[in-house]
């Protein structure tokens, strides 16, 4: 990279005498985004065209199915009719804010991607502040938001922005509590250490530790759900009052950043629970070889991450939205006080048992695998009465 | 190093000026992303990692959203057109004259010593270690100030809706 940029400045690409430091910050800096915009996009594009058909399956539709194997890349066509069509402004809009917006909310799900631990040498940066790193930068998605809402000078506009950042500030509370009681297992919070912490087998993973992670892992998924506006929580986007909340004023590739961000975010918030709860990209040890090693990891991260995506799909497909106050009670009368329990509790079970407790992860593991049972054999009951061929057929 | 120190800073002046001098309040407000943004690199160029994280959580995903939300619901806008409020150019060049002075002063009379070139070390347990240690009292205490605060908004933010 460097001697690469030193020819270019040799033959005075950059000037006749340029600022070597500049030059090498800028290319850095560019070469930094590209890298992260190539790996976020094609994640976060996948999933718009996976929740798109799983959405249609739900509906009893079948979804886009014609660009490419089975509609596989209706998202480059998407992307494509997006960035073709007419930019539009409103003329009583705030036009610098309002052209920011877009691209605050975009960083923000960029930026999460640095730290995002694939496999054992699949990550960008394995910062040491790695989980603090990913939940502060993911803050400023609402900031984002905000500015949308206001800058569009639209009262359903602002209405979203509002509610957006009403809803992400309180449900960040429950969120970040539940990510404590793992960095107080681990003693870290690097992504890499807090997956290297547990082990492949679903007994030595952080959701049955104690019963106290196994409710902060729920606490934590709910307020993912929360904190990317997804249903029952999509209050700053409520098609049936709001008409499309803060983004109703966007078009063209500003209103597709919008939503790109919030497919991505879904993939992001997937990862941290991933990461935290579900073991990571642990895999045994079958292969000698490190490539052979490192591909099965990365499959079996996003392998874990598609099946919680999926499910946040599954729920937008079944639930009805909450009203703001159930919203609000919910998060404050009995997330925050949850948390602080799972946050204490897991300081005194640490306390007491700092290597963990077999017997309690392994009657956890028993309590998680009833609960699968009975629900899968609630789907299959329901399953047998439906139409198999529309549901199960996944290449209609 | 001194390049993007030099980035960094203009980026928070350049923020904290247009937060300064905008005439829309909003403007303001969303300014200081920026300001908050350019602090916490130079908390990352000071090799301070953990500082530089807790600034763009608190900060940027706290205060900033809190204060943007706050001059929203005060001002009863949805227009764009808000100015802000100034009391007169004589009271402010003699406040910000006598401010000045001040802080001439205190960076003049500061013995400032540079930094040697630190390697990025994590700096997690030992600000772990000096909270619960040493610093355990002055600790305790923040904390009890922001547990009154909290308490104090609940009160006045009840009895209002009380009437």
């Amino acid at each position: 990279m460097e001697a690469w940029l030193n020819r270019l400045m040799m033959r005075g690409v950059f000037g006749a005498h340029p600022i070597p430091v500049l030059v090498y910050a800028s290319g850095i800096a560019i070469a930094c985004a590209l890298v992260l915009f190539a790996i976020a996009l094609p994640f976060a594009s996948i999933v718009t065209w996976v929740e798109r058909r799983v959405w249609a399956r739900i509906q009893s539709r079948i979804g886009p199915n014609r660009v490419g194997p089975n509609g596989f890349l209706q998202w480059l066509a998407d992307g494509l009719k997006h960035i073709c069509k007419e930019d539009i402004i409103p003329a009583e809009a705030d036009p610098r804010l309002f052209k920011l917006a877009p691209y605050l909310v975009v960083l923000a799900f960029i930026l999460p991607w640095a730290v995002m631990p694939f496999s054992s040498s699949l990550i960008l940066a394995d910062l040491n502040v790695g989980i603090l790193y990913m939940t502060a930068v993911t803050a400023l998605t609402v900031v984002g938001v905000l500015m949308a809402g206001w800058a569009s000078n639209n009262k359903w506009s602002l209405i979203g922005g509002v509610r957006s950042a009403a809803q992400v500030v309180s449900y960040e509370i429950p969120a970040g509590l539940s990510i404590f009681p793992v960095v107080l297992m681990t003693g870290t919070l690097s992504m890499q250490g807090i997956t290297r912490a547990q082990g492949w087998s679903p007994d030595r993973w952080f959701l049955f530790a104690s019963p106290f992670c196994f409710a902060a892992a729920i606490i934590l998924f709910v307020a993912s759900l929360a904190e990317n506006n997804r249903t029952p929580f999509d209050l700053p986007e409520a098609e049936s009052e709001l008409v499309a909340g803060f983004a109703t004023e966007y078009s063209s590739m500003r209103y597709l950043f919008f939503f790109m961000a919030e497919w991505g975010n879904m993939f992001v918030s997937a990862a941290i629970i991933v990461t935290l709860y579900l073991g990571g990209w642990r895999f045994p040890h079958v292969s000698p070889s490190p490539i052979a090693m490192n591909l099965l990891e990365f499959a079996t991260f996003n392998i874990k991450v598609l099946i919680i995506v999926f499910v946040s799909m599954w729920i937008r497909g079944t639930l009805p939205r909450v009203r703001i106050d159930q919203m609000m009670s919910l998060c404050w009368k009995y997330f925050v006080p949850i948390a602080f329990v799972n946050l204490i509790g897991t300081a005194v079970w640490v306390a007491i048992w700092p290597a963990g407790n077999p017997f309690a992860a392994w009657s956890m593991l028993a309590v998680g695998v009833l609960l699968a049972a009975f629900f899968v054999r609630r789907v299959v009951h329901f399953a047998r009465r439906s139409r198999m061929e529309l549901y199960f057929h996944p290449t209609i | 190093m001194r390049m993007i120190f030099v980035l960094f800073a203009a980026v928070t002046v350049i923020s904290a000026g247009v937060t300064a001098f905008s005439r829309n309040i909003v403007h303001s407000a969303f300014a200081l992303l920026g300001a908050f943004a350019g602090v916490a690199g130079i908390y990352v160029l000071l090799a301070a990692d953990f500082v530089a994280m807790v600034q763009i959580f608190v900060y940027i995903g706290g205060i900033l959203v809190l204060t943007i939300f706050a001059v929203m619901l005060t001002q009863g806008l949805t227009g764009v057109n808000v100015s802000n409020r100034a009391v007169g150019r004589i009271p402010a060049l003699a406040t910000t004259l006598i401010a000045g002075a001040v802080m001439l002063c205190a960076i003049l009379k500061t013995p400032w010593y540079a930094a040697g070139a630190r390697s990025i070390a994590p700096t997690t347990y030992g600000i772990g270690n000096a909270f619960l240690g040493a610093y355990v009292l002055p600790f305790e205490l923040a904390s009890i100030v922001l547990l009154a605060a909290l308490i104090g908004a609940i009160v006045i933010s009840r009895q209002e809706s009380r009437e």
